[in-house]
């Protein structure tokens, strides 16, 4: 069974709510849908205070190239627009919509069955329809598939490869997604074939989920040019570079895109939204979220509508346990710890992780013995236990030397650290610190050849 | 819910401990030492008793009132050293010559440089190398095993590698004296006290290398290192080279001391050249130099590169191809 070459972690799976069936989460009286969903740019707001929206209706427009439409999730009015903190406590704009009733776009193909046959042929007019329906990256990236589906002149797509990795523990969304849609899902990856004129991709999953690995490997027979590939367990294995490396063997060049090693990475619920937007003109308002933690009562995958308070969801689930120490959106080796739970749904959520307080603090560091285990550990081939000593006495060259930039903060050298070091905390300060001198020196570069040039050509 | 601990991922461990990995290579130990029990009884017993209380007593001394620290005992860290300070001296060494071994590995190896993970050299072997140039006389007599009753009052006899500086010195005699490879892989015959059975060594090193507490590279490359090394250096002799690999100190610095964490490179291919140094350079000593056993200095010696191994030899990195 293939996986990526270096590094990598074996972190408990601590899949709770496997197999556990998606269940439709209660539409509440009032969302807010916050402005900014994806990465990149802000989207700009359409609608005003008194406007009656349906489930579908665009409410949010690009607020730049690297930015995507939003859709009311609800059918009601526009109450307000006002910030919301997200999920980090950061506050962002967002549409308030008092529900009313459940109304559709009629637009919208409502019925189950399942669309074989594309409906739209033409690359061009599928990214136009995957734009247009605010389809962003769903493994959390969050960025905009249009961009995506775009690579730069010179680069060639040769295949798309589907992330259906899942390596975070605890989440469980995209596995129930292969497990209930997965004929959905592979007209998806066909659109997306198509929409980058390739013949072939792979479907990349993890040995945990031989459940899914069967069904979608019996389902792909009837579908041409995909393969199920099955991928031996380790973190971070549903990382862009380590997928394609694991796929098909290739690496990112450091610095360099993705795509030029040929492939087109796409997550797997990015494939189920790209379906819905081509063969069921519905645009991306809601998503399957894994709502789970070790003393929740029940936890549970459900189909959420974008701006839904994550409090609900809790709520739906049991209720936030009495020994709650830390509430995380997202998985536990990449997610982000929640100061509050008081933020909204929103397209990059695929799960909500409680925590008990017995699990939720950090054990004191000790001193570096330097085992070397994070260097084993490191799926990017860095030294983790020298880059975080560097940042922390600001030995910014030696960082750079040391390639800090390569850093993917996947957190494995900090998982891994038997002297419970937070190797990461400190790497991602450098990282920042480092990279802002480098685009800082080229833009100095750039801006002496141009002064130089302008000088010759004024002589 | 206002008491929501929010910190930076990874939210999870992997719950390996400092401790954990100390203990690992103490659990390594145990058939090793249980040998030496049996095979030097009572004076085994009194030199790793006290040699461990001592390494421990003198760190939390030196943290307490020297470095002002709170001190850090349950690392078992200096337990570790004084079990390896044991093993590496005779097992009729009067009692305050060890506390002075002890004294020396944990104040000058270790806390001189600032405790646990900043030393450069192995504590327990700044410990043996300093006790071995400032006793030279009791740390090179070695009491014959099966004595279990007695400490200080054992008959010694020669060990293995001293029988080879003789034979290398030109007395032929001394190779038929030489214990077969069966009975150095087995222990009987004379030597420090946890150098003695190679088999249980190993026993322990195969628990290593499962419980992913070392690796392969360090141990491997010295034992393979040592085995060339001394094919060229004692006449093209398979069965010589053998005896080499297994006589003296060379099993137990390959798999524990050189392996120590701290004092050994970082990356696998560092390991690598870390270990083949070690194990040309203890044969190189043992052949043509005047101790008869160089592992200690060998080790001592690589240590001292370790820093600079790290320097220039780093991981393999991902997306970069060499020009």
């Amino acid at each position: 069974m293939k996986t990526f070459r270096m590094g990598g972690v074996h972190p408990a799976a601590n899949k709770l709510s496997a197999g556990v069936a998606i269940r439709p989460a209660d539409i509440p009286e009032v969302v807010a849908i916050p402005m900014a969903q994806n990465l990149g740019a802000p989207s700009k707001p359409v609608v005003a205070k008194g406007d009656k929206v349906k489930v579908g209706t665009v409410i949010a427009e690009p607020g730049g190239f690297l930015s995507s439409y939003i859709h009311s999730s609800v059918s009601g009015t526009v109450d307000k627009i006002d910030s919301v903190p997200d999920a980090t406590g950061k506050k962002v704009p967002a549409v308030f919509i008092k529900v009313e009733g459940d109304e559709w776009e009629e637009s919208i193909d409502r019925s189950a069955t399942v669309e074989r046959q594309l409906k739209i042929t033409d690359p061009k007019e599928l990214v136009d329809r995957i734009f247009k329906s605010g389809i962003v990256g769903m493994g959390g990236a969050t960025f905009p598939t249009q961009v995506k589906l775009a690579p730069p002149p010179g680069m060639k797509c040769e295949v798309v490869i589907i992330n259906a990795v899942e390596c975070e523990p605890y989440l469980t969304s995209d596995h129930s997604l292969m497990l209930e849609h997965a004929e959905e899902i592979l007209v998806g990856v066909t659109a997306l074939m198509r929409a980058m004129q390739v013949e072939r991709a792979i479907i990349g999953i993890e040995a945990n989920k031989p459940d899914a690995i069967a069904l979608m490997t019996e389902k792909a027979s009837t579908f041409s040019g995909i393969t199920i590939q099955p991928l031996k367990l380790k973190y971070p294995q549903g990382g862009e570079k380590q997928l394609i490396d694991a796929c098909i063997g290739k690496q990112v060049p450091s610095g360099g895109l993705p795509i030029a090693t040929g492939a087109l990475v796409q997550n797997v619920g990015t494939a189920f939204a790209v379906y819905q937007a081509v063969q069921k003109n519905k645009p991306l308002f809601e998503r399957i979220v894994t709502v789970t933690g070790k003393s929740l009562k029940q936890p549970s995958n459900f189909l959420a509508r974008i701006g839904v308070p994550i409090a609900n969801l809790i709520e739906a689930a049991g209720g936030l346990p009495e020994d709650t120490g830390k509430v995380i959106s997202g998985g536990p080796m990449m997610g982000k710890a929640m100061p509050a739970v008081n933020s909204y749904m929103v397209k990059g959520c695929s799960g909500i992780l409680i925590m008990p307080s017995a699990e939720a603090q950090r054990k004191e560091a000790q001193p570096c013995i330097r085992c070397a285990k994070c260097v084993d550990a490191c799926p990017m081939g860095l030294s983790p236990l020298f880059i975080s000593k560097y940042s922390q006495k600001h030995m910014w060259a030696e960082a750079e030397e040391e390639r800090i930039y390569d850093c993917i903060e996947c957190g494995s050298c900090s998982f891994t650290c038997p002297s419970h070091r937070p190797l990461l905390d400190w790497i991602r300060q450098g990282k920042g610190k480092v990279m802002g001198i480098m685009r800082q020196r080229a833009a100095e570069a750039k801006a002496k050849a141009e002064a130089e040039k302008a000088k010759a050509e004024n002589k | 819910m206002s008491n929501l601990n929010v910190s930076l991922s990874p939210h999870v461990h992997s719950g390996n401990s400092v401790q954990r990995c100390m203990l690992d290579v103490l659990i390594a130990l145990t058939p090793a030492l249980c040998v030496s029990f049996w095979y030097f009884g009572i004076g085994a017993l009194v030199v790793t008793l006290t040699s461990v209380a001592a390494c421990v007593l003198f760190e939390y001394l030196i943290q307490k009132f020297v470095l002002r620290v709170k001190p850090q005992l349950f690392d078992l860290s200096a337990v570790l050293t004084g079990v390896l300070l044991a093993f590496n001296v005779p097992s009729n060494l009067p009692i305050w010559i060890i506390i002075i071994g002890a004294l020396i590995a944990i104040g000058v190896g270790k806390m001189s440089f600032g405790g646990l993970g900043q030393n450069i050299f192995n504590p327990a072997l700044v410990g043996r190398v300093f006790l071995l140039v400032a006793f030279p006389a009791q740390m090179t007599t070695w009491p014959n095993p099966m004595q279990q009753a007695h400490y200080t009052d054992v008959t010694t006899g020669a060990t293995p590698l001293y029988l080879f500086q003789q034979y290398v010195g030109g007395d032929a005699s001394a190779l038929e004296q030489m214990p077969s490879a069966l009975d150095m892989l087995l222990g009987m015959h004379g030597g420090s006290m946890g150098e003695v059975c190679a088999l249980a060594l190993i026993i322990g090193g195969i628990y290593l290398l499962c419980r992913k507490t070392i690796t392969w590279h360090i141990p491997v490359s010295i034992l393979l290192a040592a085995f060339c090394t001394a094919f060229f250096c004692y006449g093209l002799d398979l069965h010589l080279a053998l005896q080499q690999v297994l006589a003296g100190g060379l099993i137990l610095g390959a798999v524990y001391m050189a392996t120590d964490y701290v004092t050994s490179p970082v990356t696998p291919r560092g390991q690598l050249l870390y270990g083949c140094l070690i194990g040309f350079i203890a044969i190189l000593i043992r052949r043509f130099g005047s101790y008869p056993e160089g592992m200690s200095f060998a080790i001592l010696l690589l240590n001292a590169c370790t820093p600079l191994i790290n320097k220039y030899i780093k991981p393999r990195r991902f997306g970069v191809v060499k020009k």
